[in-house]
């Protein structure tokens, strides 16, 4: 072969900036003779320091802070840091207020589920640029997942005062509970939000998806008795078992060579998948009934465990699940009898992790003997998950290099978005490529 | 806000858009971010009764979070979301003021500097070190600035995260191409108006209500807290009146009330000046070690941001 012709083999894919994923960054590939010798995303959020920012601050003024680091899942990054410093401290709260934070998450769930299946991913499975183009060819779908992302909101304002960085989690509880008499307006639009969702998932379920096979190693919270949300322990499709305190026993974070990049591993130098997918496999039976009969229905379990792009339907099967469970949890409502607990700060490490709709979500903070936090460490889902993208796209990439290079890359991006990165909440892996000659 | 009324009828939109199907011209819209975590421009995804119609009115041409079709401008109005925090913010938010007939800011980032903006108080350097292991690859400014500190805004939608009541308001305003009507008064007045018990009078909770824009809602000392102030100052805060009252009722340290404005509008005046006065952010100190070093800022802002810190410190010692 002359130089020329390698040199025409040779091509780059480049997707300067991924659109419909939450925050900002990109996709290079380079193929090299028909092989992928490079596959790497790249995050180019602006660095904003979260764990020096909550150094020094309170229990309670960490909440509010590390909530910002994502728009879109505020109360995941409330609920790991509220349970860390629980732990820490030993403080017991109401079995009510339990059960109001499962509740929340579910409206966090509803909210960006249907977000992502409806507005970000649907648009790639039937060729569209963005939900508001689908919506002039078929209104009623997306008006369809708007009315369940609009009952999912709705839950967060009636618990949180509002869907975005919603403010009554405190430690020991909430600053306020809701009577019973608030949540009775949930009902009718969340009977219906479960019609809308299980229609979700008989829409999803016909969709075509790109053939890919890859079975990866799976990882999410696993609880006996409750789909998981606050609870449980970190499991995965090879045997492990901890407790959501200890994730830094079984996993690691590491610089990616030449980068900024940090991505999180095994320890030993493996890559995982967590979010919708890993938890629908290691917690099907912990499922809402309603849930896990529409599953059932579909028989895509197995295409789910093993190829990403079904990402979609286990999204759509866990709004049903959230949805269901919403309800029963407002059906059987009781106000705490102390809305918050009176605690007292111990000095330790409080460590916790709580699934976030898009992954299993660590927190780590030494906090000292005032109460006040020395060290944070804080490992969102997507940087745990970018790994397995990578290797996900160093494996599907060579079945569309004869694709018209357009094709391949919407091919590849709509790949990405099936993990639903949350780029923004790249509190730490700003990947900066350094080129050298 | 006065940039506000002085600027509303500044560059009506739509007398350059494209035909819409209708053959009505449509404004150009685009949505773009620099440093910030989405919330603001979700909350435009969050008007989900008004979203489908929101497109009959607007063309959006480009708003990466929500459509792959994408465009460098011009527009009609621009939305932007985030604070100018690294050396391609600077070039790209001359770019993009340049490419906007009117540009509107969105959120505490946009508007104030955001929760990052604590690092101004801060070693930037020694801030870097502490998170990232080789901190030489990242591209990050000394400070996190508000848009308005680099280039002119025509419109402040305040919130963290932004009203979807006042992005409505805005939107129709412009549409109709009157001057919206947002309210510049207290969160107090809106306790008051929705017969709200004062959190700080009944149960001492610390709230930043009298200092702070409302606009929310009073969502805290509805939900049985006080206001951490993220909608930002109002015009005319005495900030450092509070201050002083804080410390005068004798339950916290000057450290702990300057924590009270160090939050997700810490870099707006006159907070910031109160923050500076009473020793400067917690992290700052920590990360910054022993030779504080406030990056940016006047003089004389340093010279009182010390001061402070000395103060402070004798505090300090004399409780214990």
């Amino acid at each position: 072969m002359t130089a020329a012709e390698s040199a025409a083999r040779e091509k780059v894919y480049e997707v300067d900036e991924l659109t419909r994923v939450e925050g900002e960054g990109s996709l290079v590939l380079q193929v090299r003779k028909g092989k992928v010798v490079e596959a790497r995303l790249k995050i180019f959020e602006a660095p904003r320091y979260f764990e020096q920012l909550v150094v020094e601050r309170t229990p309670d003024e960490v909440i509010d802070i590390v909530a910002r680091i994502c728009g879109i899942c505020p109360v995941a990054y409330q609920m790991s840091a509220v349970h860390a410093f629980e732990d820490c401290f030993g403080v017991k709260v109401d079995p009510e207020v339990r059960a109001l934070r499962r509740l929340l998450y579910c409206g966090e769930w509803i909210e960006s589920h249907a977000l992502h299946i409806y507005l970000l991913h649907l648009p790639d499975f039937l060729g569209y640029e963005s939900a508001i183009a689908l919506a002039q060819d078929d209104r009623p779908a997306v008006e369809r997942g708007l009315r369940m992302k609009k009952v999912g909101n709705e839950i967060l304002a009636i618990l949180g005062g509002r869907p975005i960085h919603p403010v009554s989690v405190r430690v020991g509880g909430f600053s306020r509970a809701p009577r019973r008499s608030e949540l009775e307006p949930l009902r009718a639009p969340l009977a219906q939000a479960l019609e809308d969702a299980k229609e979700t998932v008989r829409l999803v379920a016909g969709l075509a998806a790109p053939a890919f096979e890859r079975e990866p190693r799976m990882v999410a919270l696993h609880h006996p008795k409750e789909y998981p949300y606050n609870h449980g322990h970190i499991q995965s499709t090879d045997g492990l078992d901890l407790r959501p305190s200890d994730w830094d026993r079984a996993f690691r974070e590491v610089q990616v060579e030449g980068t900024m990049a940090l991505h999180a591993r095994t320890k030993d130098g493996g890559t995982y998948l967590l979010g919708p997918a890993s938890r629908i496999v290691l917690d099907a039976e912990q499922l809402h009934p309603v849930a896990r009969e529409a599953l059932a229905a579909t028989g895509m379990v197995d295409a789910i465990r093993t190829n990403i792009y079904w990402s979609i339907l286990a999204r759509a099967v866990e709004l049903i699940h959230a949805i269901a469970e919403a309800i029963d949890l407002i059906d059987s409502y009781r106000p705490p009898i102390e809305a918050r607990v009176a605690w007292g700060p111990r000095p330790g490490v409080a460590a916790w992790a709580t699934e976030a709709p898009r992954g299993l979500l660590f927190h780590r903070y030494e906090v000292d003997e005032r109460g006040r936090v020395a060290h944070a460490q804080i490992v969102p889902p997507t940087s745990q998950n970018q790994g397995a993208i990578e290797d996900d796209l160093r494996e599907f990439a060579p079945s569309v290099l004869d694709l018209p290079d357009d094709e391949a890359t919407l091919r590849l991006e709509q790949l990405i978005r099936s993990y639903d990165p949350c780029i923004s909440c790249a509190t730490h892996f700003l990947d900066v490529r350094i080129l050298r000659d | 806000m006065a940039a506000m009324a002085q600027k509303a009828d500044r560059g009506r939109p739509g007398e350059h858009g494209h035909a819409a199907r209708g053959g009505t011209p449509r404004p150009r819209v685009g949505v773009v971010k620099l440093a910030s975590c989405d919330g603001c421009q979700l909350t435009i995804l969050d008007l989900e009764d008004h979203l489908l119609e929101l497109s009959e009115h607007f063309e959006i041409v480009d708003f990466p979070e929500a459509s792959s079709a994408r465009s460098n401008g011009p527009y009609d109005v621009l939305f932007v979301e985030g604070s100018v925090s690294t050396p391609d913010h600077l070039r790209r938010i001359g770019e993009l003021r340049k490419q906007a007939r009117v540009l509107v800011t969105i959120g505490a980032c946009a508007t104030s500097g955001g929760i990052q903006a604590l690092r101004n108080w801060a070693d930037h350097d020694a801030y870097r070190a502490a998170v990232y292991p080789t901190p030489e690859y990242v591209e990050s400014l000394a400070r996190s600035t508000p848009i308005s500190e680099h280039v002119s805004v025509d419109f402040e939608l305040r919130g963290c995260p932004i009203s979807p009541e006042q992005l409505i308001e805005l939107l129709t305003a412009l549409v109709t191409g009157r001057r919206p009507q947002l309210r510049d008064e207290a969160v107090c007045m809106e306790c008051k108006r929705r017969g709200i018990v004062c959190v700080m009078s009944a149960q001492g909770i610390a709230c930043l209500g009298q200092v702070t824009q409302t606009g929310c809602g009073a969502i805290c000392p509805r939900m049985g807290r006080g206001c951490y102030g993220c909608f930002g100052p109002r015009e005319q805060a005495n900030a450092a009146g509070l201050a002083r009252w804080f410390q005068a009722s004798g339950e916290r340290s000057a450290e702990e009330v300057g924590q009270l404005f160090a939050g997700f509008t810490a870099y707006a005046e006159p907070f910031r000046s109160a923050i500076t006065d009473l020793g400067g952010t917690r992290g700052a100190r920590r990360s910054g070690g022993g030779g504080f070093i406030a990056a940016g800022g006047t003089g004389a802002g340093r010279a009182s941001y010390l001061a402070g810190t000395r103060r402070m410190e004798g505090i300090d010692d004399d409780g214990r």
